[in-house]
Parts: structure tokens; C-alpha cells; sequence
């Protein structure tokens, strides 16, 4: 069945079953976590979660919850948000290294903050509403 | 580097009209998801951040010079009809309008100041005190405006409906929230009367802090006068 996950890091359509089981290639390309023998890992860290595998899928939103994190699905459980907890959004804001993020321009031509390292940036934000 | 961030779920089409408008000769982005307000814990518009050259925030979220100085009519205005208060403005006495602008030149000024000499910058501890705050509930609160902006943007506005009020609920303090949702719902909710009576019943509360830079009265700030280079 295909799916939608909806992350800080975009959108991504995704083959799932019974929920949220995905397999650790997709679970990786969502998430950026990996299935390792010793857990769910990233970068230095990893989650020993054994109760999370199921037939070769993790159950990614049991596991996004264990850590903290929000998990929330649709009526039909085929859209589902994986959320940042307060916990990831203190700890990023802290560092007062300014979050990531790539946006389009009006012509849809993507642009990354990182891109402008180097330079003193004023961000700022508006709506037409 | 002027970053113009476009916080609207109808995405490019909605901001294209205003940016073109604007000659901007500066980066203008478009941000459907709100992943910028999602990021950087921002709570209304207009909102900015100033980061270095190496990439951190020197001054986290804060309104850049806007002042309350119409919100004090917000009450009269909610009384009006939509098409009445196209005529008559926001009300705004000479003062008032005096006093907006006032604020708009002295943030502009402080900003080059900061882009020529590195001043205005707050240490790290300062700036870390002046971090948004970040609850399990604003958490929770994104993740549902995010799932509601989807479904509505999909065609299930009930359903969308039931997470923006939940994301209301659970982020109250989050204008952005409350005025894209109306927005949402109907265009012209954000700006309409309900806002209008919300921003009547803040009392003193402010609607646009001000920020802690100079001329914007007793909130001198806390600064690194040396900008810690």
C-alpha cells in the first residue's frame, strides 16, 4: 500500500503495510535512521528496539514515538506526520546553530541556507493572508 | 542576504502577486508547508532571524519593528463591515501612523548597523535566553497543522479541519496558526472579524513584542557590545 509521510525534511511516498511498517531502505531515506544489529542508528546513537521489527519492516511510528517524538496519522492511516518533539527542537535551537531548510523561489528553483554560509543573513518572514 | 520567506499554504500562486510587486531584489522563498514557522518556533508574521556568517542566530525570532500602534482600533474595526473598512483604512491617526513608521526606520536602522559593524548581535547566553519557548504541546501543535494543511490542500477539509483546531488548541500563542487555518476556511478569515475581535481582546497584551534594540523604549536588550569576535 502506498503511503505518505509528512517529516520537516518534506514529503515522501512510501510503500507500507499494516500502518506504518516500512523497510529499513525506506525507513532510512525518510528518517535518516538505519537498522543496524545493535538498533535503530544515527550518526553516533542507536535505539536497541527489537519489539519494532516485524518480517524485515520497522514499525516506524512506534519507534518515533519511543523517541519522543509526535506521530500522527489520518483518518484512513495512509497520510502520516512524523513530527519533531520538544525535546530534538530545544536541543536544535540551543546549539543556535539556524536549522536547515531548502525552499523554492517563485520559479520553483530550490535554495538552501547553507548555500549562503559566509554571508550575514536577515530571515525574514511574511504571508499574503 | 535578505531572505523573504513566504508563510502561505497557497503556496507560489498566492505569494506571487506581492513579491512581484515588491521589484524585490533580494531572495524571495515560498514556504507552503510552513517549515520555517515548524523550524525556528516563530508564532506570527512578519518574523526574523539574523545569523552570522558562520550560520548561527545572533538574534533569534523577533518581530522586526512593528509596532501595536493600530491594534488599538482592532476593536472599532471588528464592528465594521469587510467592505466598510476597505474604505476607511485601519483607523489610524497621524501619531499612530507616525509611530508605525517610526518603528519600520529605527529596525531598518539597527539592521544595517549590524551588517556594517556586527553591533546588535547578542551574546550566546542572550541569545539562547531569547530562544522561543518549545513545549511537548507546540510540538504536537505543528505536527497536527501540518497534517491539516495536507488534507485541506487535498480535499478533505473536514477532516483538515479537525488538526487545525486541535494545532489552535494545543499552540494558542501561534497567530500564524489560528490566521492561516481561517485563511483557509475562507479567504479573507485571516484578516477578518474574528481576527480583529481576537486581537481587541488582548488587552495589553502586545501583538508585536517589541523588539530589545534601540528606539523601541525601555526593552534596551541585552547586547554583546563587543559582538564576541
Amino acid at each position: 500500500m502506498t503511503a505518505t509521510v509528512l517529516t520537516q525534511e518534506g514529503e515522501f511516498t512510501v510503500d507500507a503495510t499494516d500502518g506504518l511498517l516500512l523497510t529499513p531502505a525506506e525507513l532510512q531515506r525518510v528518517t535518516g535512521w538505519s537498522l543496524k544489529p545493535e538498533g535503530l542508528c544515527r550518526d553516533e546513537v542507536c535505539v536497541p528496539m527489537p519489539e519494532a521489527l516485524h518480517a524485515g519492516r520497522v514499525d516506524v511510528a512506534a519507534f518515533w514515538q519511543r523517541l519522543g517524538n509526535p506521530v500522527l496519522a489520518d483518518d484512513s492511516r495512509t497520510t502520516w506526520v512524523l513530527g519533531a518533539g520538544a525535546q530534538a527542537r530545544r536541543e536544535a535551537l540551543d546549539s543556535l546553530q539556524a536549522p536547515e531548510f531548502e525552499l523554492p523561489d517563485l520559479d520553483g528553483r530550490p535554495h538552501r541556507l547553507s548555500d549562503l554560509r559566509g554571508k550575514k543573513v536577515f530571515l525574514a518572514t511574511w504571508a499574503s493572508w | 542576504m535578505i531572505v523573504a520567506v513566504a508563510e502561505d499554504s497557497g503556496g507560489a500562486e498566492r505569494a506571487r502577486p506581492w513579491i512581484e510587486a515588491s521589484h524585490a531584489e533580494y531572495l524571495c522563498l515560498v514556504d507552503a508547508e510552513h517549515r520555517i514557522s515548524d523550524l525556528y518556533g516563530l508564532v506570527n508574521v512578519p518574523q526574523a532571524v539574523w545569523i552570522d556568517e558562520r550560520g548561527l542566530i545572533v538574534r533569534p525570532p523577533e518581530n522586526p519593528g512593528w509596532t501595536d500602534d493600530w491594534r488599538h482600533n482592532a476593536g472599532a474595526l471588528a464592528e465594521m463591515s469587510a467592505e466598510e473598512r476597505k474604505t476607511r483604512g485601519r483607523l489610524m491617526t497621524p501619531e499612530q501612523a507616525a509611530a508605525r513608521d517610526a518603528g519600520r526606520l529605527a529596525y531598518m536602522d539597527a539592521l544595517e548597523d549590524w551588517v556594517h559593524t556586527g553591533r546588535h548581535e547578542l551574546a550566546r547566553d542572550a541569545a539562547r535566553r531569547a530562544l522561543p519557548a518549545l513545549t511537548p504541546e507546540i510540538a504536537q501543535a505543528q505536527a497536527h497543522f501540518r497534517l491539516g494543511v495536507w488534507l485541506r490542500c487535498h480535499g478533505r477539509a473536514a477532516e483538515g479541519d479537525r488538526h487545525l483546531a486541535e494545532a489552535h488548541r494545543q499552540h494558542p500563542e501561534s497567530w500564524t496558526i489560528w490566521r492561516q487555518s481561517a485563511e483557509l476556511a475562507q479567504a479573507g478569515g485571516a484578516s477578518g472579524t474574528e481576527f480583529l475581535k481576537r486581537m481587541a481582546a488582548l488587552g495589553d497584551k502586545p501583538y508585536y513584542p517589541a523588539p530589545g534594540l534601540p528606539g523601541f523604549g525601555a526593552q534596551g536588550g541585552e547586547e554583546n557590545p563587543g559582538s564576541g569576535r
